[in-house]
């Protein structure tokens, strides 16, 4: 039995079909639930209704929130980019041992436990007057999103040829000319992908957020997390969606960018 | 002027911002720690003597100990079958394993919440076949925090297993069972041996991510199962006390640093012996 190619077969099918539903069906579940008519979570749903979300964005609570982890994904995430393409930029080129030390700075964020960072920072801001302040939450997911924007784009340009760079210089372009012309075209897909990244982190970021946050300045996961707490309608499932979307929409447009620049899809 | 000097200033933005924001913030949580009430290690004393304390801590180890365990007993089938999958099967497993990891935690543990209660559908479907006459607590206990943990964690162990997995040569496996091993032999020396570093760095890897786990077990687990950084925020939220709190998120930082620099070491080691 061991030998039959098809007994292996079908257990690699069994296997990947139990990872689909593990991995994927709460995820439709909760999709499903937030079209239901029902005035309760209860699946399959007994009819199809769009109440849920018009809820939602009848519900001053619920736009202000999301509105507010746009004013603060928007800014967080073209920070991060930019300072993390350019710490990026400027590590590929350094050639002391200093650059292990200060790229291990820069991706410590990313490795320390995320309460120790939420922990520290809330109770940093609250000494400088950023809590509970729009500034504050946005400097904090800079912190949280600029790992990411590092780690991607230094791997893009870890397999980037120099030469090229030294070849627009050769034929007179100044520095500024060859970065614009020559490299940033061929390393925009990972830019693009570390900022996806940086927004979707700083969209879904519950913790730091929770630290941060006041009732008046309040991003859409600490009102989701306060009712969760509480007693959930259907509504809490349309707002589900809608971030789970969000992820979803990113990580395609990742993908895209990823197969035009010809690389495997990956973290 | 060498080329790397010229473009050091572009530096400058990142590290002034880490260094104010995170290295300072952190460093300023390790001096409350020791210095109040007054300096000592007090605040540490505390939470190695007290039962409350420790029970924390042991329910870290363990909760992330056997998330570990689950993940590479998962894992490592759906790695290996990624690996001989065809291209585009493989790609479509890839991606579903990465859903979970880009979609909110705060997301997926409220989508387990829904179907896990006791009016939720796994024990809507279970006793309306009648399998069992009560529905079960399947969430707000251990079972719920480790279901919702191993979901999330598995692309830790699945990526370093598959990247291990790829690069094994079929032929060594086949060569044992031609020299008489069965097949179940062959498996446990040569091909487990084989996969060894990828288990091992996914282990270790989903071990320390799951130390810090805060939101999950927060909405899935019960009064039992509380993890370490849900000590953290309701020692702070609620209490307001610094000291103790502070000394807790060190003492997370330093077990996740030295797991960290274990797997540094371990790697280094074997890149020195190949």
């Amino acid at each position: 039995m061991f030998y039959s190619a098809k007994f292996w077969g079908a257990l690699r099918g069994v296997i990947n079909v139990m990872l689909v539903v593990y991995m994927l069906a709460p995820l439709v579940i909760i999709f499903v639930i937030s079209f239901s008519s029902a005035l309760y979570l209860t699946f399959p749903p007994p009819g199809l209704s769009l109440q849920w979300y018009e809820k939602m964005f009848s519900n001053p609570t619920w736009t202000r929130t999301l509105v507010t982890s746009l004013k603060i994904m928007v800014p967080a995430a073209i920070v991060a980019t930019v300072l993390g393409t350019a710490a990026a930029l400027a590590l590929s080129r350094m050639e002391s041992k200093w650059a292990l030390v200060i790229r291990a700075v820069l991706m410590a964020p990313l490795v320390v436990p995320v309460i120790i960072t939420a922990a520290a920072i809330f109770g940093v801001f609250r000494i400088w007057g950023l809590y509970g302040s729009l500034s504050g939450l946005i400097l904090a997911h800079v912190i949280l999103t600029l790992p990411y924007v590092l780690s991607t784009v230094s791997a893009n340009l870890a397999v980037f040829d120099k030469r090229l760079e030294d070849a627009a210089a050769n034929c007179g372009a100044p520095p500024w000319t060859a970065f614009r012309r020559v490299t940033l075209p061929l390393i925009s897909p990972s830019v693009m992908s570390g900022m996806l990244f940086a927004m979707v982190i700083s969209f879904d970021e519950l913790v730091v957020s929770l630290f941060l946050s006041t009732p008046r300045v309040r991003p859409v996961t600490v009102q989701m997390w306060s009712n969760i707490k509480g007693d959930t309608d259907p509504t809490i499932a349309a707002i589900a969606t809608v971030l789970f979307l969000f992820s979803l929409l990113a990580l395609l447009a990742d993908g895209l960018a990823r197969r035009r620049s010809g690389r495997e899809p990956g973290l | 002027m060498t080329a790397g000097n010229r473009t050091l200033w572009l530096l400058i933005p990142a590290v002034l911002l880490i260094g104010v924001c995170f290295l300072y913030p952190v460093s300023w949580l390790l001096q409350r720690s020791v210095s109040e009430p007054v300096w000592g290690l007090q605040n540490y004393a505390t939470i190695f003597s007290r039962s409350i304390y420790l029970g924390v801590l042991w329910n870290t180890i363990t909760i992330a100990g056997v998330t570990t365990v689950l993940c590479a007993l998962i894992g490592f089938p759906v790695a290996y079958s990624m690996v001989h999958a065809r291209p585009r099967i493989r790609k479509l497993l890839i991606f579903v394993v990465l859903i979970p990891f880009w979609t909110s935690i705060l997301v997926r543990s409220f989508a387990w919440l829904v179907i896990l209660q006791r009016g939720g559908i796994i024990n809507d479907i279970l006793t309306g076949i009648g399998l069992i006459a009560e529905p079960m607590d399947l969430v707000y206990n251990r079972f719920g925090v480790l279901l919702g943990m191993v979901q999330v964690l598995l692309p830790f162990m699945v990526f370093p297993l598959y990247a291990v997995m790829a690069r094994i040569d079929g032929s060594f496996f086949r060569a044992a069972t031609n020299l008489g091993a069965t097949p179940v032999r062959a498996f446990f020396r040569v091909y487990l041996p084989l996969c060894l570093p990828g288990l091992g760095t996914g282990a270790m890897l989903v071990f320390i991510v799951a130390l810090g786990y805060f939101i999950t077990p927060a909405l899935l687990g019960g009064r039992g199962d509380i993890m370490i950084a849900q000590l953290i925020f309701e020692r702070i939220d609620e209490f307001g006390d610094w000291p103790l709190a502070s000394a807790l998120a060190i003492v997370l930082l330093v077990g996740t640093g030295l797991l960290f620099a274990i797997i540094k070491g371990v790697s280094k080691l074997r890149r020195g012996r190949i």
